[in-house]
């Protein structure tokens, strides 16, 4: 029996191996290797049976409180949404779970159209003409369209609103340090007074904390000074919002992760990344397109690979290669299944849960809404106890929400402490009830409404 | 003779398309629907924000949807339905226990606190020791999504090193051999470096004293595949680490074919700074048709304070939490951490199917992977070596390449045997890369594929080395048998269609 229990050789297998290699062991197979460097103990211990695996795996899964298990506000570019059983049916089916990139494209057009059909879907979707095949995740996308716009314009400043997400800003700040590009961080309503001399200006709509930004206005001004303007956004949202196509936004990045696919504890997720057409030789990423082949069948290839690192190398747009093929199929089949109709209704649900919501907080007497404006699916409460104590005793009544005290980079804290509060179609009426009878107790409205 | 199922193309007799499968558009009626989620008929969005370009989503019904994506998958070549010899790849059999385990972690937000995600933390935590062990390194993070991210975060953190040490002024350049993944000349010059690149020596090392003659003090790293993509150990490993380190560069461990090393030999045994791991090569997680992967990086001490944060702490008590300070607040300042390239533990539901494959095989499980993988490269290459030129003809480990210089000049490529390859049943090996062998074929088999199949793919290799010497025409219109015959690339690129045109 093999250590391995994947490994079919049988030891009359590996004896006819190294016969026809010429050789009496696998041993001298690595005489290159240096002699006291060979053969290392790891110390990683014995092996499992797969049942005894499955058991320890459900052990650790038991010590975590799922999202599911209790009330959930907890959201940002990661959403807690129902997911249709079809979707993991078709997406993880062995054909695409355990297929390779599609390099030899006569044995991969399965994978290859889902992707051309989910570039189509979000170019509907977002209203841009080039939608790439993934990134990473929303975070990566974010800092990629940075590097695209500064290959673009030749300058090296990056203006983004302090109200972009604090993970896509994070990494933004990091993937900085390679081209060693200047980041100015500076308030959504800055924004447009700060482009000059910008690569780009980024702004997202909705924002870090649910709220509705003129992305227009930032974009117009933008142009007028040579930047181009990236607006990050979110899918949902795009099914109700003017899409950044319509708003002169140059690209459009953002987290796809709602569309279909589970949290999974921050990945694998989906980097969306959309261009004007005119800009589609500095994309990075992988693109798939239509042709023929020699019968004259339509098919779909690989294309415009000559911006890509295997054919570029230092030259090439980025170093991507392994990117997010599975979660653009999960999304393309999440789209089908919804439709606009399914979509907007989703949307819908998180805007009107939300909305419900924060009336009920902002008639409390200790809290009130704290966003700048009007909001979509998620909004912000302020009270005399700060979001970060306000997150930690909701979460000892079995109640997740974020604080904002996390939305800062690089030791600049934002200048508030609230919590936010995230609404989706999961966000239940006894979650509600739920979330509103423990603010109410916890930072004492009943007895300020007593008192009065 | 393949039976492929499709939808009938709605438009028949109006368009003279003919395709495998219609497109989604094609299918769409208006009024078609599910309905998968709650109907909310309304939401209050202020009106300058509404949306008033058109969503031209297509309208289906589930069953549509089902036989829809049901008969992509079916024109797809997979590891689960055959082999998958792809050079540096590692193309190995996808465990669908390690499926099961990572969507008991599915329902988990990255931003739940440390006191709901414990089990989390401990696997990742275990995940991150066991990495320390296999690879002889002294820290890891688990953050960067793939590969290519990890030759990313490497290199910022050795900018961040030299930056510390008062050098990151002069030290402008990286250095790669010329057998090189194209990721890392591409990652090299994502953090502002130049690249220089070294050839390598007739028996497929790199050539050292070309290295040498490169080192200088205006050098931060030196980027080194162990074995490298000729599938050869690097015979003076050692040196060449030395060479880079005496010049006060860093070494680059690109871990891709980590593969053959298992149990086998450690990167922090051979002078390596650092090393990642394709947990979607080396730890069997499924390669979803181009990604997700995950790609942890496991460096040595010195390197360990510009890791990307946050990283994970155990207390005494066996609780864990993140090194930002108390409750979940992230740090004032990241001190010389480079930052973060994604969030917490970057892919996590990739991570915890690679710990799932880890614990499976244990110490001799992995140990026997490793052996096996080079048994398996072997062999294949004995049974193939008399039909085709071998590139640096010495011991390979779990890959090798072959040139098809022979028979191009019979006038068949080694891109038409790979698609003769194809209509034999197996998917292609990787072609044209390395750069340095003409008509590379480079072959990993893995060690997951019975004899019997290793066999089969050596008659069929050099049934086609026959063919291309008898026949070359015959291999030069292959395919035939597969669902689509080749494509025109180069129409596909001159006037590109990236995206449906819906029907106005």
């Amino acid at each position: 029996m093999n250590q391995n229990p994947y490994s079919p050789h049988t030891e009359a297998d590996r004896t006819a191996m190294l016969e026809r290699i010429g050789v009496r062991s696998v041993d001298e197979l690595f005489n290159a290797i240096p002699r006291d460097a060979r053969s290392p103990r790891l110390g990683i211990g014995a092996g499992m049976s797969e049942q005894e695996v499955q058991a320890h795996l459900e052990k650790l899964a038991a010590m975590n409180k799922t999202a599911g298990s209790g009330p959930f506000f907890i959201g940002g570019p990661i959403q807690r949404r129902y997911i249709p059983a079809a979707v993991p049916v078709l997406a993880l089916r062995g054909d695409f779970l355990t297929a390779y990139t599609p390099y030899q494209p006569e044995v991969s057009q399965g994978t290859l159209q889902a992707v051309f059909e989910y570039q189509s879907l979000l170019a509907e979707l977002l209203a841009m003409d080039v939608v790439n095949s993934s990134m990473y995740d929303g975070a990566s996308a974010t800092a990629e369209a940075a590097l695209m716009a500064v290959r673009l314009t030749g300058r090296k400043k990056v203006v983004v609103s302090s109200d972009v997400d604090f993970t896509f800003r994070r990494t933004l700040r990091t993937y900085a340090r390679g081209a060693e590009l200047e980041i100015v961080d500076v308030p959504t309503d800055r924004l447009a007074s700060s482009a000059d001399g910008a690569a780009s200006v980024i702004v997202q709509h909705p924002d870090a904390f649910g709220t509705l930004v003129d992305v227009r206005a930032i974009a117009d001004a933008a142009h007028e000074v040579g930047a181009l303007c990236v607006q990050v956004t979110e899918p949902h949202a795009l099914a109700l919002l003017e899409p950044p196509g319509a708003l002169g936004v140059d690209i459009a990045v953002g987290e796809g992760q709602p569309l279909g696919i589970p949290m999974s504890y921050g990945g694998p997720h989906l980097g969306i990344f959309a261009c004007r057409g005119a800009l589609v030789r500095q994309m990075p990423g992988r693109i798939a397109g239509q042709t023929v082949d020699a019968d004259g069948v339509r098919g779909f290839v690989n294309t415009l690979q000559t911006r890509e690192q295997h054919i570029r190398r230092e030259k090439a747009t980025s170093n991507i290669c392994t990117n997010e093929a599975l979660a653009a199929i999960h999304a393309a089949v999440y789209l089908s299944l919804l439709g606009p109709e399914g979509l907007r209704a989703a949307a819908r649900a998180g805007v009107a849960r939300a909305r419900a919501l924060a009336n009920r907080i902002a008639a409390l007497p200790t809290c009130r809404i704290a966003n700048d404006g009007a909001f979509f699916d998620r909004f912000t409460v302020r009270t005399e106890m700060g979001g970060w104590d306000l997150r930690l005793a909701l979460l000892e009544r079995g109640i997740q929400v974020e604080a904002t005290a996390s939305h800062y980079v690089d030791g600049k804290r934002r200048g508030r402490d609230d919590v936010i509060v995230q609404c989706t179609e999961m966000t239940s009426e006894s979650d509600a009830d739920a979330l509103v009878d423990a603010v109410a107790e916890i930072t004492g409205s009943r007895q300020a409404v007593a008192a009065r | 003779m393949t039976v492929v199922k499709r939808q009938p193309m709605p438009d028949a007799g109006a368009t003279d398309v003919k395709a495998l499968e219609p497109l989604l558009i094609e299918l769409t009626r208006p009024g078609r629907g599910g309905r998968h989620v709650r109907a909310e008929t309304s939401a209050d969005i202020p009106p300058q924000f509404q949306r008033k370009a058109p969503l031209g989503l297509p309208e289906l019904t589930e069953p549509q949807v089902v036989r829809h994506y049901t008969h992509l998958a079916e024109l797809n070549y997979s590891v689960d339905g055959g082999m998958y010899p792809l050079g540096s790849c590692t193309m190995k059999y996808n465990p669908k226990v390690n499926d099961r385990a990572a969507s008991l972690f599915a329902d988990l937000h990255p931003r739940q606190s440390y006191r709901t995600t414990q089990g989390v933390l401990a696997l990742a935590y275990e995940l991150e020791q066991m990495l320390v062990k296999i690879t002889g390194m002294d820290f890891v993070t688990l953050q960067p999504a793939a590969g290519a991210q990890s030759e990313f975060t490497a290199l910022l953190m050795f900018k961040a090193y030299h930056a510390k040490r008062g050098d990151a002024k002069q030290r402008r350049r990286i250095i790669v051999p010329d057998s090189a993944h194209g990721t890392n000349p591409a990652s090299a010059a994502m953090c502002g470096y130049q690249v220089t690149t070294v050839k390598s020596d007739a028996r497929g090392n790199v050539d050292l004293e070309a290295l040498k003659t490169a080192l200088g003090p205006d050098v931060a790293g030196f980027m080194l595949t162990n074995p490298n993509t000729l599938g050869l150990f690097e015979e003076r490993v050692r040196e060449v680490c030395d060479a880079v380190h005496e010049a006060g560069g860093l070494v680059y461990g690109d871990g891709a074919n980590m593969n053959a090393l298992l149990g086998v030999a450690r990167p922090g045994d051979l002078g390596f700074d650092c090393v990642h791991i394709n947990v979607h090569k080396t730890f069997s997680t499924p390669h979803g048709a181009g990604g997700p992967g995950a790609g942890p990086l496991c460096v040595k001490k010195h390197l360990r304070p510009f890791l990307p944060k946050p990283w994970i702490v155990r207390e005494n008590d066996g609780t864990y939490h993140y090194d930002t300070a108390r409750e979940d607040r992230e740090p004032e300042s990241i001190g010389d951490s480079i930052g973060s390239v994604k969030q917490r533990l970057g892919n996590f539901g990739v991570l915890a199917r690679a710990y799932t494959y880890i614990k499976t095989l244990g110490e001799e499980g992995l140990t026997e992977t490793g052996r096996d993988a080079v048994l398996a490269a072997n062999y294949l290459l004995a049974l193939v070596r008399e039909k085709y030129d071998v590139a640096y003809d010495r011991t390979p480990m779990h890959e090798f390449v072959l040139s098809a210089a022979k028979q191009k000049k019979q006038g068949a490529t080694a891109l038409d045997l790979s698609k003769a390859l194809l209509d034999e049943g197996f998917h292609s090996p990787t072609v044209y890369f390395p750069l340095i062998v003409p008509e590379a074929l480079m072959i990993e088999p893995t060690e997951t594929e019975p004899k019997e199949t290793l066999d089969a793919f050596a008659a069929a290799l050099n049934r086609l080395a026959d063919r291309a010497a008898s026949d070359p025409t015959s291999v030069h219109d292959a395919p035939k048998n597969t669902p689509l015959r080749r494509l025109d690339e180069v129409a596909a690129a001159r006037s590109p269609k990236l995206k449906w045109q819906r029907p106005t």
